[in-house]
């Protein structure tokens, strides 16, 4: 096994947006198969690179895979058109899977994936705007997100334009008091053009987030904070779709989406093990995870 | 542009206080020696030239927007509101929601004016400033309200000496402190043009006007403001004027100060303090900050890296007793005789 990434490890092909009016199990079939080769994708550049946040990312892709595969109203050649919708991934340390999930999408060319963090690569640990075609948002630290999804939207509404904000936050990271400062605003400004999604994973870097600092209710808090409340299983495809793509929205209140999802899965071994927020599968790992996501291909008749 | 609520009198110390006679005056050391010139000069609250110069901005540009924490009140933008009430976000008292909400709205193609207290928009939302300002390269203008000790006997919880070097330590950001309302407007206007992040200090203690109308900002470029060969006086902000009468006073003496506006700490006229340093052969700089990292640092490391020279760093360098802005200035070495004093020492250093 070589030790650092070569071209034969890059198995991920574009995914085609899939038209609309597509048959909804069509589209929902697609985007588990890309959610899939996200992964096995993602696992290689960790594994090679010998950093990354996997857990996190693993968490994350299935959301990440609906937004940019059916949702979002943006495209590779409109990046900078200013009637896009906006994306911010709050929890920027996901940057692996992120950037996978953008060569998915035709953002960057699959080849560049293999400088993931390797020097002076623009793909670093964390996503950078002025760097990467698509990245709306330079993110790393966390509670910054959230302030700057807002600001888009308010931006969006100050336009009187129909596009919408996104931002994907981690659970843990409620726990910045500048998500609630915001939350406040989005309220304040009645922003239903927003949708906050949280990657309730339960788990932060050293421990579950409830023992940590505990977020419960985090429903009932963002209800309080006047936002529309959803939860959803973070890794049903079909069930992101029909709430991230509707476009029916609450009258005046902005839109907060509980994902619930588990850090590290589908991996056996990964799945709410703390340890995985930024452990590196070895070779022997590596292979398992392989052929962990290799049984859920769709002629495996598997399913994530 | 005329600037905006000039006071006639002497130019005098404190918040919003001049032109109230105080028994036992504590500005006599600021007026001690101080030439007809300066007694009798309107001065101005550059908040007054920073709206104004901006509800004209805004007239021009829809992209232009204010952001607050809850400080219109504070930064003088009643105006702007009246004219642009759906361009006014008031993000309660959040600092960090504040900068980065700026981040978000220039993403959707606004041009963010921030406006808070200095101390805070910069201590509570440093992060934001660092990220979502500066490494993301954002198009939004912090504008740092009341800076220094302009809060004068709210105290050091409500003074921003550190703000210069905090900010002057970030890659990206321009950072400018001017001197009166026509380098204030002026900065406005350059900031408006310019496409990146940018922090301007923005006063309430009344100064004179020390620029010419038609003065222009640009970053990174000195003017000299009095010419000298014996000694360089490096100024900025509300200082400047006392360097401009202590050169006055040197001159009377027989000492040739030449005084050089420093607005742009961040980048720095590197060549024009070097120049000085090669022509004059000594350094006194003076600012409402914190000397160390702020524009003394600034000088002193442009000095040491290509000509070295003595340098005396005066500024703010501790959190400040009670007082007025005008007093603690004059405490801290800023009145022009304490000025002209630091450079006769510095030249008499040299000599001996």
């Amino acid at each position: 096994m070589p030790s650092t990434l070569s071209h034969a490890h890059l198995t991920l092909t574009r995914a085609p947006r899939p038209p609309a009016g597509a048959p909804r199990d069509e589209v929902v079939a697609q985007l588990r198969e890309t959610a899939r080769q996200i992964r096995l994708q993602d696992l290689a550049l960790v594994h090679f690179a010998g950093a990354g946040h996997i857990g996190g990312d693993f968490s994350a892709v299935d959301v990440l895979t609906v937004l940019y595969g059916a949702v979002l109203d943006v495209a590779p050649d409109r990046v900078d058109d200013p009637e896009r919708d906006r994306f911010v991934l709050s929890k920027g340390h996901v940057a692996g899977s992120y950037y996978v999930t953008l060569a998915a999408y035709g953002f960057l060319p699959v080849e560049q994936l293999a400088t993931f963090l390797k020097p002076l690569s623009t793909l670093g640990g964390h996503p950078n705007r002025l760097h990467v075609p698509g990245v709306e948002a330079s993110t790393g630290p966390l509670g910054h997100g959230l302030p700057i999804a807002v600001g888009q939207a308010l931006a969006a509404r100050l336009d009187s334009s129909p596009r919408q904000t996104y931002v994907l936050t981690g659970d843990g990271e409620m726990q910045e008091g500048s998500n609630w400062e915001a939350m406040m605003s989005a309220s304040h400004y009645g922003l239903d053009n927003l949708t906050v999604v949280v990657d309730r994973n339960g788990l932060q870097q050293g421990a579950s987030t409830e023992a940590s600092m505990d977020l419960a209710p985090l429903a009932d808090k963002a209800r309080a904070f006047g936002f529309a409340v959803s939860e959803v299983d973070g890794h049903d495809h079909g069930a992101l779709l029909d709430l991230l793509g509707s476009r029916e929205r609450p009258g005046g209140r902005p839109r907060f989406v509980i994902a619930h999802t588990h850090k590290g899965h589908p991996i056996s071994f990964m799945s709410d093990q703390v340890a995985w927020h930024h452990k590196v599968p070895d070779a022997d790992q590596y292979a398992t995870a392989r052929a962990e996501l290799d049984a859920l291909a769709p002629a495996a008749g598997g399913a994530l | 542009m005329a600037p905006q609520g000039p006071r006639r009198g002497p130019v005098r110390d404190g918040a919003g206080r001049a032109g109230r006679p105080r028994p036992g005056s504590r500005r006599c050391a600021v007026t001690q020696r101080l030439a007809p010139r300066w007694l009798e000069a309107e001065t101005f609250d550059c908040r007054d030239a920073f709206v104004e110069t901006l509800v004209a901005l805004a007239s021009e540009d829809p992209r232009i927007v204010g952001v607050v924490n809850d400080s219109v009140g504070s930064s003088k933008l009643d105006a702007f509101r009246t004219a642009f009430p759906d361009r006014l976000v008031n993000v309660g008292i959040a600092e960090q929601d504040m900068v980065g909400m700026a981040a978000g709205l220039a993403g959707g193609g606004r041009i963010p004016f921030v406006s808070g207290a200095a101390c805070f928009l910069t201590a509570r939302a440093m992060e934001q400033i660092k990220v979502d300002a500066a490494y993301s390269r954002n198009n939004l203008k912090l504008c740092g309200m009341s800076p220094g000790v302009a809060y004068g006997e709210l105290g050091p919880t409500h003074h921003s000496i550190e703000d210069v070097a905090w900010l002057r330590a970030l890659d990206q950001l321009v950072v400018v402190v001017p001197a009166d309302p026509v380098e204030t407007a002026a900065a406005i206007r350059w900031a408006a043009a310019y496409e990146g992040p940018v922090f301007v200090r923005v006063s309430r203690t009344p100064v004179p006007q020390v620029h010419p109308a038609d003065h222009t900002f640009t970053p990174g470029r000195a003017t000299v403001l009095h010419e000298g060969d014996d000694v360089t006086l490096v100024s900025n902000g509300t200082v400047l004027w006392r360097a401009l009468a202590a050169a006055e006073q040197l001159a009377a003496e027989g000492i040739g100060a030449r005084v050089l506006s420093m607005a742009s700490v961040s980048p720095l006229d590197t060549a024009a303090v070097v120049q000085a340093a090669r022509e004059t052969g000594a350094l006194v700089t003076a600012e409402e900050s914190v000397p160390r990292g702020g524009l003394g640092g600034a000088v002193a490391e442009a000095v040491v890296a290509h000509h070295p020279v003595p340098v005396r760093m005066l500024g703010v360098d501790a959190f400040a007793p009670t007082g007025s802005a005008g007093y603690l200035l004059d405490r801290y070495g800023m009145s022009p005789e304490g000025i002209a004093r630091a450079a006769r020492e510095l030249l008499h250093r040299r000599r001996s």
